[in-house]
């Protein structure tokens, strides 16, 4: 009997345990079904839409074209080669540097000095912030076209007021030496909402204690601004100078619209190459190749930024 | 209030002031040029104020180009993209959360690293694969490719993050499926950042150049950036026409800005300030 009993139960715990293993195996495994279920969309259309023109890039850089993309011959790295070789190579490389050292910089300073003079108790500042947030409303199209109406050698208004001052008139998306300052103008006034609402938010997350401590000690506001605000701003302008320099080397509408590179080179920028290469010339092979190297080096910028520039930054 | 302090708050004034004028210059000459009429907007020296709210440009630029057509365009593209991308990001987000599956600590790796890509390196092959599909010049070649979002994934995952985890467990205990946990706890308490992501995704969808460009082909395709910027091509002889075209590009943007600022705000910064 008790035997009986026995057998009867553990072969019972038995069943109940290989139930319950099964339970778990399934529950488990649903979870994982779930898991990937939730990211299918994401992975799918980065496969899609990343990782495989990721790679086709790199497979097109090696080979010639026809003018449908089809890929015409295998050219080992000519293309870099003849890249490397060529002087409009060079020169729109070093166009978007110095549109990068023009804009950048330039837009940081000039969002700090709007955010701290607007992050004051004074009456109205909610009226200049509202003011200096405006900019982020426009695209690069809108901002172009209007620029080019002001800029207009003959009907321009610049050219107006500067003859009112009594200074000479500017050329100033027809002159080489002018074109890409010109270009740049726009530029640092169209990210200008962006880089103020950005560096306000940063002042803001500060907190009143810290100024108000400073004050208290005899802290003056720009030796508070200068010594104490500016190193714990420094995680967002860390972060405002990474994105604007990767914006700068991605810079193609207002190019498009007003120059189109010229005149003489003086305003093609990278991606205005590999757009005139890819979709004008229809060079596939080239234009991919050309890509390539943006990639390469947006990589290199970054993880400059990050391992030398990082180490300055002030995390809290 | 003492002298200095006085002398003080006005320099700070008046360098506001000049900032002010120089940043909305250029947007208030576009403004008041539209409501010119030709003659005012061609006179020289210039005029700064027109006489009158003249509308007669605002119709000459309607009859002139499809403008209602373009912004009905840039409409459905970034209503699709909006939508698309917060659904996808959020389901994806709420996997890297409350999910435990294999391989979830490198896919989310994965996920990160491409937001290291640029979109440039990817625009040719993407052009010859929507051309391969034949969806050149249609909705779907200027809406699929930009679905999803690394970026949107990210800010979703830092804000579910911030989600009390006890509600999950008690959802858990009480038989509750992810499915349900996702439409009916994650999402609703998510609002904020769901907005702040849609408002972001809008905007950028909204003010897209290159892309729209390279696969448009017909005028009913345009989309709103590429169409006022052939405003400037075609053979005009009054410029206030372009700008009043302008003019009528920029209101819904600036009126999704005024309602829209504070979920922007904090959209953009919730990115920086994290680090």
């Amino acid at each position: 009997m008790s035997t009986t009993h026995r057998e009867v139960y553990s072969g019972i715990r038995a069943t109940e345990s290989v139930v319950h293993k099964q339970a778990k195996r399934l529950s488990v495994w649903r979870e994982h079904a779930a898991g990937y279920l939730f990211l299918a969309p994401s992975l799918v259309l980065f496969a899609v839409f990343l990782f495989y023109p990721l790679i086709q890039s790199i497979y097109l850089s090696f080979h010639l074209t026809d003018p449908r993309g089809h890929v015409a011959a295998y050219v080992g790295f000519d293309n870099f080669t003849q890249l490397f070789a060529s002087s409009a190579f060079w020169n729109s490389l070093g166009v978007t540097v110095k549109f990068t050292l023009l804009t950048v910089p330039a837009g940081i300073i000039a969002g700090l000095l709007l955010a701290a003079f607007t992050h004051t108790k004074l009456k109205g500042m909610s009226f200049f912030r509202f003011i200096f947030s405006l900019p982020v409303a426009l695209s690069v199209s809108t901002s172009a076209i209007i620029w080019m109406m002001l800029y207009h050698p003959t009907t321009g208004t610049l050219n107006y007021f500067l003859s009112k001052l009594g200074a000479d008139p500017v050329q100033w998306l027809i002159d080489p030496a002018w074109s890409l300052i010109s270009i740049s103008i726009m530029t640092v006034w169209m990210n200008s909402g962006f880089n103020y609402i950005l560096l306000l938010s940063g002042l803001q997350g500060i907190g009143d204690d810290i100024r108000d401590s400073a004050r208290i000690d005899g802290s003056g506001p720009v030796r508070t601004f200068f010594q104490i605000l500016l190193p714990l701003l420094s995680p967002t302008v860390f972060f405002l100078t990474v994105v604007s320099v990767l914006n700068a080397f991605q810079s193609f509408g207002q190019i498009h619209i007003l120059t189109k590179g010229g005149p003489a080179g003086s305003t093609e920028v990278f991606v205005y190459s590999i757009y005139k290469e890819a979709f004008v010339n229809y060079q596939f092979g080239t234009g991919s190749a050309l890509a390539l190297v943006l990639f390469l080096i947006i990589l290199l910028l970054t993880w400059i930024q990050f391992r030398f520039v990082e180490k300055k930054v002030h995390y809290q | 209030m003492t002298a200095a302090r006085f002398i003080r708050s006005s320099i700070v004034y008046i360098i506001l002031i000049v900032a002010a004028v120089m940043v909305l210059y250029p947007l208030a000459y576009t403004f008041l040029s539209s409501f010119m009429t030709p003659e005012e907007s061609s006179a020289y020296p210039p005029k700064m104020l027109p006489s009158g709210l003249y509308l007669g440009t605002f119709q000459e630029v309607l009859e002139l180009v499809p403008l209602g057509a373009f912004i009905g365009n840039s409409f459905v593209i970034s209503l699709a993209i909006m939508g698309g991308q917060v659904l996808t990001a959020s389901m994806a987000a709420y996997a890297f959360v409350y999910v435990t599956f294999r391989g979830r600590a490198l896919l989310f790796a994965v996920v990160l690293s491409t937001m290291m890509i640029p979109w440039e390196i990817t625009m040719i092959p993407n052009y010859l694969t929507i051309k391969s599909w034949e969806w050149l010049d249609r909705y779907p070649g200027l809406i699929v490719p930009f679905l999803a979002s690394a970026f949107g994934i990210f800010l979703l995952r830092q804000f579910f993050l911030q989600l009390p985890r006890e509600l999950f467990e008690a959802a858990k205990m009480d038989g509750c499926g992810h499915v349900r946990h996702f439409v009916r706890i994650v999402l609703p308490l998510s609002r904020p950042a769901l907005a702040s992501l849609a408002v972001y995704t809008f905007l950028n969808a909204w003010n897209m150049y290159l892309w729209p460009l390279l696969v448009t082909s017909s005028d009913t395709m345009r989309t709103v950036q590429i169409g006022i910027s052939m405003l400037q091509f075609e053979e005009m002889t009054s410029w206030n026409l372009v700008l009043a075209g302008v003019t009528l590009v920029l209101l819904p943007s600036l009126l999704l800005l005024m309602l829209g600022l504070k979920q922007l705000v904090g959209g953009l910064t919730a990115g920086a300030i994290k680090g």
